[in-house]
């Protein structure tokens, strides 16, 4: 099971309300690489991959978690105030005719999250490689993000979670490692 | 919703975030390298030292988690604000 800490992993601060921003910043909530996504992604992967990388499967996905809600907080504060024709101006207008300031789970083009961003093969190898590239993808979206950006204590929060994809790609790539290990262990008998 | 929270409320928060994020760290760290013993070590010192300051910040502010991992106050507050996104 899972308990909740009421706490964020990382303080989110942001300076002022910026809907455009928060439109960007909706690609890494519920996009292809976002952060539901990955979590998604990792914790239904653990049933059909080997005992060796359960447990890091499990607290990666369990960390994007936490930055899932770092995301929300971040689109929560650049929106919270801002008025429809604020929003409009930052093309969040169809946003805000069918949610308000609901946060929704889209990518920035307003395509709603879909199960078919998330690969799920029953191999190891190729499980994993997907986490690793999704991983790369993600670093990446966090850069574009932050080049976007002029709110430096947004991008102080968007550079952690950036660092955070590339040690996650990095433990992904040594569970490679460890798989094929176990793989030509077996090879032996 | 808004309600003023103590200077003190964001630093024991900040060193909560700080430790917990060593052990996050750590964690994954770990489950690639399960026999690094120094790493294991600063783990557990981390833990207990999360553990202190959880106690010291629940004291004053509130429980921080959820079905019984903290202990509630009179009356029950768990459900008080602040929630994370609103600090």
């Amino acid at each position: 099971m899972w308990y909740y800490e009421k706490k964020l992993q990382y303080p989110v601060k942001v300076r002022e309300c910026n809907p455009m921003l928060a439109k960007f910043l909706i690609e890494q909530y519920g996009g292809a690489d976002g952060e539901l996504a990955a979590a998604l992604r990792y914790l239904n992967q653990r049933y059909s991959i080997p005992d060796k990388v359960i447990g890091l499967l499990t607290d990666i996905g369990t960390e994007e978690f936490a930055h899932l809600e770092m995301i929300a907080t971040m689109v929560y504060k650049l929106t919270k105030d801002a008025t429809p024709d604020q929003l409009k101006e930052a093309g969040l207008g169809a946003h805000y005719a069918n949610h308000d300031r609901a946060l929704f789970y889209e990518n920035a083009a307003g395509d709603p999250w879909t199960a078919t961003y998330i690969q799920a093969k029953g191999d190891p190898i190729a499980d994993l490689y997907e986490d690793i590239a999704a991983e790369e993808k993600a670093r990446a979206t966090y850069q574009w993000i932050i080049n976007l950006s002029d709110d430096p204590e947004l991008n102080d929060s968007l550079k952690f979670l950036r660092e955070r994809e590339v040690v996650h790609s990095q433990r992904f790539r040594e569970a490679v490692e460890i798989i094929k290990e176990e793989r030509d262990k077996k090879h032996f008998f | 919703m808004s309600k003023t929270l103590p200077p003190e409320y964001y630093q024991l928060l900040e060193d909560i975030q700080a430790v917990d994020f060593v052990l996050v760290e750590l964690t994954l760290y770990l489950d690639t390298h399960p026999n690094d013993y120094d790493a294991i070590e600063q783990f557990n010192y981390c833990a207990k030292e999360s553990r202190t300051l959880k106690n010291h910040f629940e004291k004053q502010f509130g429980p921080l988690m959820q079905y019984g991992r903290s202990y509630s106050n009179y009356p029950w507050d768990w459900g008080q604000t602040p929630w994370p996104w609103q600090v």
